[in-house]
């Protein structure tokens, strides 16, 4: 049979030959990994996947290829929700990551407590950033609402990050009415407990009334406070603020270390439908398990994550981290989901702080 | 359609008429079709609750406000430009010419980021225009800044052709009749290039409505006062409330499709109007 090779064919024929080079392209040596994660790992990640690729070949004598993709929290579990094949993910909260298991069924109810510490192998924590000097005293969660400071902090409906803020505020005051946590769960102290809560939300209404700009993400918040110079203080995660003054130079900003905060637990999970799917759950389950040993701790520490087993990482990564009063979310909050549809949803603590 | 090919003196109508309605279907009435589907996965009284709450409303406000501002700005401001440029020659006219596609090339990103480091109180304009009391950035005026950006080419592109193929006759019948200059326009220029200023308003109120990418950074994003409507999808899919979301996407479509409609009706009629 002989193809009649009319010009009106050629833009077909391109368009066939590009889609059958691109194929070949695609087909690689060895497995590949696909880690759906958040924005401020990037530079964790680059490094800790070429520390693992190493790893894994010297184990297993065969090549890896592991491929990243960023954005916000949210909107990359919605992603994988949406059929983003993620092998593992690597999120900002367990929120995120449970909504892949309660949308799209990707992975077993119990996820959580497949890995050591809830499945969150580094932590992290809220700080304040402020200018180099602390002109406006700041020290501890009660300055953010003094008469004259401006707080710069994303918009908790659309930042994972600004939900930690905000939970950690309100901690704070749980903390300062009742003394000690523990009261939270103690049945006698019920009334003093209602009563802690009433006060936080009058405290967290108070802090917002003290913010002006509301970002959708945690460095859009960085960049209003640190590039158009906005704000006395951003809340901000630990790393980010390290991050900032890194990269922006130690005599522009400091760091203050409020008098206690919220233990902010970035979680990673195997998808396990997608993974048996490309017959990767083997290389994916030793992945997320590197991130507890020795090497990805450091690694953690270097990007400035509190590792959760300190034991073996170098003493110059440990030191720059303060020693602070850290609460969980499930002990003050009850879990993501709870704090979730009490504080954010619709209708929410904080829907009713902007109430007309 | 049988009927109609035989109708048509041009061949390939059968063609272009399948693919027509084909590549219209894939890109377009899908995914809308999807976008109703979902929002029919609630009941109506879900439906209106989500899209008359009270922050919601707020955000229509504000979208539709700042969008028909910022078209408006550019219905006057882009049939300047596009005037002097059809009408004048002066040195690098392409320069300024291309100047104008600028906010098309752009990622939308990048203009709301520069946008809000001009307009910051820090930034270059804004350092001046904050001492006299006026906020531009983290405020509804920065929200008109961005969207009269954005759809500035939309009135100029219009505009540029209609210009181009008016007769200069018509114009010096006009005046050897004794028109004054200002009646000429009024009277003669005006109503020619009407229909398109009409088109490019709607293009440009049209994109507004849309716009997300470089209304975040400027706007502050505060409840009830500076969020869009798009802000308000993006809240409801955090929530992982698709068809809230799905919900607000259908008012904010039917009432551009409203908006857009009334728009094609009055050029309609001033079409006829000036038959």
């Amino acid at each position: 049979m002989i193809i009649r090779c009319n010009a009106a064919f050629v833009p077909y024929c391109v368009v066939l030959v590009a889609f059958a080079a691109f194929c070949g392209c695609a087909r690689d040596a060895g497995p590949e990994l696909l880690n759906v994660s958040y924005d401020p790992t990037r530079e964790f990640y680059k490094e800790y996947n070429q520390a693992f690729v190493e790893h894994w070949s010297k184990e297993s004598g065969k090549p890896l290829n592991i491929r990243m993709s960023h954005g916000g929290s949210g909107k990359q579990a919605r992603s994988v929700i949406d059929g983003l094949e993620a092998d593992v993910v690597t999120l900002a909260l367990a929120f995120d990551v449970d909504a892949i298991r309660r949308k799209a069924g990707l992975m077993p109810d119990d996820w959580q407590s497949r890995l050591p510490h809830n499945s969150a192998p580094y932590t992290s924590t809220i700080v304040f950033l402020i200018r180099k000097g602390n002109p406006k005293q700041i020290k501890d969660w009660n300055d953010l609402v003094k008469a004259d400071v401006s707080v710069i902090t994303p918009n908790p409906k659309t930042s994972g990050g600004a939900r930690w803020n905000y939970l950690a505020a309100w901690g704070y005051v749980l903390k300062t009415e009742l003394g000690d946590l523990a009261r939270l769960h103690d049945p006698d102290a019920a009334d003093a407990v209602a009563d802690a809560h009433s006060k936080a939300k009058e405290f967290i209404h108070e802090i917002y009334q003290h913010v002006e700009v509301l970002d959708t993400g945690a460095r859009g918040s960085t960049m209003t406070f640190v590039q158009r110079g906005i704000g006395d203080v951003l809340l901000a995660w630990e790393n980010e603020a390290f991050l900032s003054i890194h990269e922006l130079g130690p005599d522009k900003f400091e760091i203050v270390v409020p008098s206690i905060s919220i233990l902010a637990e970035p979680s990673v999970a195997l998808i396990d439908k997608v993974a048996d799917k490309h017959g990767t759950r083997e290389i994916a389950e030793e992945y997320l398990k590197h991130l507890y040993s020795t090497e990805g701790q450091t690694l953690a520490a270097k990007h400035y994550y509190r590792p959760r087993n300190p034991q073996g990482v170098p003493e110059k990564y440990m030191k720059r981290f303060t020693d602070v009063k850290l609460f969980t979310i499930d002990d003050v909050f009850g879990g993501w989901e709870k704090a979730q549809a009490e504080h954010f949803d619709d209708g929410g603590v904080f829907d009713q702080i902007y109430k007309p | 359609m049988m009927s109609l090919k035989q109708h048509s003196v041009l061949p390939g109508f059968g063609l272009t008429m399948g693919f027509t309605l084909f590549y219209l279907g894939l890109i377009v009435l899908i995914p809308l079709a999807g976008l109703l589907l979902k929002s029919a996965t609630i009941s109506w009284s879900q439906f209106f609750a989500a899209v008359t709450e009270p922050q919601v409303v707020a955000s229509y406000k504000i979208t539709f406000g700042a969008s028909l501002v910022a078209a408006s700005i550019n219905a006057v401001f882009g049939l300047a430009v596009a005037w002097m440029l059809v009408r004048y020659s002066f040195p690098f006219k392409n320069v300024v010419d291309a100047m104008v596609d600028l906010p098309f090339a752009m990622p939308t990103a990048v203009s709301g980021i520069a946008l809000t480091a001009i307009y910051a109180p820090t930034g270059w304009i804004g350092r001046w225009l904050d001492p006299m009391g006026i906020k531009v950035a983290y405020t509804p005026l920065g929200i008109m800044v961005a969207l009269t950006f954005i759809g500035l080419p939309f009135v100029v592109r219009t505009l540029q052709p209609a210009m181009e193929d008016m007769d200069k006759e018509i114009e010096e019948a006009a005046a050897s009749l004794g028109a004054t200059r200002r009646q000429t326009f009024i009277r003669v220029i005006f109503p020619t290039i009407m229909p398109a200023l009409l088109t490019g308003f709607a293009l440009a109120f049209a994109r507004a409505l849309g716009e997300y990418g470089s209304v975040v950074f400027i706007s502050g994003n505060l409840p009830m006062k500076t969020q869009i409507v798009p802000l308000m999808i993006m809240t409801k899919l955090e929530q992982y409330n698709y068809a809230e979301a799905a919900a607000i996407g259908v008012v904010a479509l039917g009432a551009s499709f409203v908006v857009l409609l009334f728009i094609n009706l009055i050029q309609w009629w001033s079409r006829r109007y000036a038959a």
